[in-house]
């Protein structure tokens, strides 16, 4: 592995040298950029040469100017920025526990015969149904929104957390006890850095389903945040400003992934082959 | 099943036996009923003393290194250990293959047992650079083990034991994994590590040669179940040069008397794997 790990490192560098400054990665992170400019583009001469409805496609350079007028009026903001906050405090709320309770079940095998079916039992319902049962517990405040983001966030980052733990060679255990680690200590330096890996997937699905639910729950009894949004402009049938909505979400949701692969990249050193 | 420590009211002479094991046996509980890993082991391992176990795979000397280690339970007779001093840990192990922590750097696995124990940071900054440098791994210290080849991940997981300063060392075939010319370096720096703290060390292998080198006192076990079948004591005197020492002809000597001893149970595992097998 080590070797494979050297090699491609070997050939990105000799890439790079013969590019003059073009690394493979660059070029790779440009590639990304391409299919969404192009299908924007598509999407832009559909809509002008008539291919396509534009009462529910509008064109994107329609879609845009809307935007950039809820950018200037402040409309914009304050709906992204009251979404990012419930999203904030649901991924916390819901993913240290999860964490906390996942790398503990992975440990110890006891914990895990207790604690596994009941997790087992409710992670397939799907969390949208328990909407209703959440909103009559925490009201229509800011909490019912952040309860229902922290358990879409819970059971992914839990799992994997768990199973993390359960790949962990038993000989880096040995170790720990051979060297006279507590119980926290185990926790600290074995048990959660073996676990991280598959522990930072675990938060890449749990953002991702954050999202999903941050959205439908703001649809229902809220005033703010980007759910709202999208609700209000079906409501008042502005087409555009839904687009401007969907398209925010799809951005943060971009956003989000870029920064946890970045945050892996930093937390996870020694898997730097990828 | 008791653990006791030798210094609680025994006379001074018998501080010199720093392990003493008596009719100590462990059965493990398989599916297939009962295995019994090693039987009626005795032992008395002075304090220094470069101890060495040689015997067929399968013949339960890992078991008896973990059960030393604290890793595993005997099962049944006597396990004596001299207390190590205040402060000090009782042993550390060089385990077989890799055990290094890949999400460590070079210097914090070295530094574990240290950083476990919470010494002073510029102790343990002494100690491990200490060992790192003994290692030739001092420019390496911020490399990941996934960089490194066998052999240094092997130096690592031996500096990572000798920075603990434990009283006893416990090596479970350490060098199996790496060719025979990075083998007989490591032999060489190990043995000129020890020098320096000459600590007791049990060491654990499967080549008589490996045995010879370095080992004080060699004990060779039979095939399953795991006894002690003989025990050599190895005359040969200190500071010792590996290639030096295999070129004389005591050596040779010692090592074909060892074989004549081992054959027959290498023989008798190898028989006893094949009536497993059909």
């Amino acid at each position: 592995m080590s070797n494979a790990a050297q090699d491609a490192n070997l050939k990105t560098r000799a890439f790079a040298t013969r590019r003059r400054g073009w690394s493979r990665e660059s070029i790779e992170r440009a590639m990304n950029l391409v299919s969404p400019v192009a299908l924007l583009l598509i999407w832009e001469l559909c809509a002008r040469a008539g291919f396509i409805d534009v009462r529910f496609f509008p064109a994107p350079s329609k879609i845009f100017q809307v935007m950039y007028t809820m950018i200037q009026n402040g409309q914009l903001e304050k709906h992204l920025w009251a979404s990012m906050q419930r999203l904030f405090w649901g991924i916390l709320f819901g993913g240290v526990p999860a964490l906390a309770l996942g790398v503990a079940m992975g440990m110890y095998r006891t914990l895990r015969v207790i604690v596994e079916p009941v997790i087992m039992a409710t992670y397939p319902i799907p969390k949208s149904a328990i909407l209703p049962l959440i909103l009559l517990i925490f009201g229509l405040g800011e909490a019912s929104k952040i309860v229902m983001v922290a358990t879409g966030v819970f059971y992914p980052i839990l799992i994997n957390a768990m199973a993390g733990v359960l790949e962990i060679n038993k000989i880096y255990f040995d170790v720990g006890r051979n060297f006279g680690a507590s119980r926290w200590q185990v926790f600290r330096t074995v048990a959660l850095p073996g676990a991280l890996p598959l522990i930072m997937t675990g938060v890449k699905l749990g953002v991702g389903l954050g999202l999903v639910l941050i959205a439908i729950a703001e649809m229902v009894g809220a005033k703010s945040g980007l759910g709202y949004m999208i609700w209000n402009a079906w409501e008042i049938l502005s087409v555009e400003t839904m687009y401007v909505g969907l398209i925010s979400i799809a951005v943060l949701g971009l956003i989000f992934t870029l920064l946890l692969n970045e945050l892996e990249r930093m937390i996870v050193p020694w898997k730097s082959s990828r | 099943m008791t653990t006791t420590t030798l210094t609680d009211g025994a006379p001074a002479a018998s501080t010199d036996i720093k392990i003493r094991i008596r009719e100590l046996s462990k059965v493990f509980h398989t599916k297939s009923g009962p295995f019994v890993a090693l039987d009626d082991i005795n032992l008395d391992i002075p304090v220094g003393c470069f101890f060495m176990i040689v015997g067929p795979s399968g013949c339960g000397k890992t078991t008896l290194l973990r059960i030393l280690a604290g890793l595993e339970e005997h099962s049944s007779g006597t396990l004596d250990v001299a207390s190590p001093a205040a402060g000090r840990p009782g042993n550390s192990m060089v385990f077989q293959g890799d055990s290094l922590f890949p999400w460590m750097t070079v210097w914090e696995n070295a530094a574990y047992g240290l950083n476990m124990r919470g010494l002073p940071k510029g102790e343990i900054k002494n100690v491990v650079g200490h060992y790192l440098a003994r290692t030739g791994l001092s420019r390496f210290h911020d490399s990941y083990p996934h960089q490194l080849s066998g052999g240094m991940r092997q130096r690592v997981s031996i500096a990572r034991a000798f920075a603990n300063d434990p009283d006893i060392l416990l090596m479970d075939e350490p060098f199996s994994a790496l060719d025979e010319q990075n083998k007989v370096l490591l032999q060489e720096e190990l043995l000129r590590i020890w020098e320096e703290t000459r600590k007791t060390v049990m060491f654990i292998t499967h080549s008589v040669d490996e045995a010879v080198t370095l080992g004080d006192r060699i004990m060779i076990m039979t095939a399953h179940p795991g006894r002690a079948k003989v025990m050599v004591d190895v005359p040969f005197e200190r500071p010792r040069r590996v290639l030096e020492l295999r070129a004389r002809p005591e050596y040779g000597e010692l090592v074909y008397n060892i074989w004549g001893h081992l054959r027959d149970e290498v023989q008798r595992a190898r028989a006893q794997d094949e009536g497993r097998a059909s």
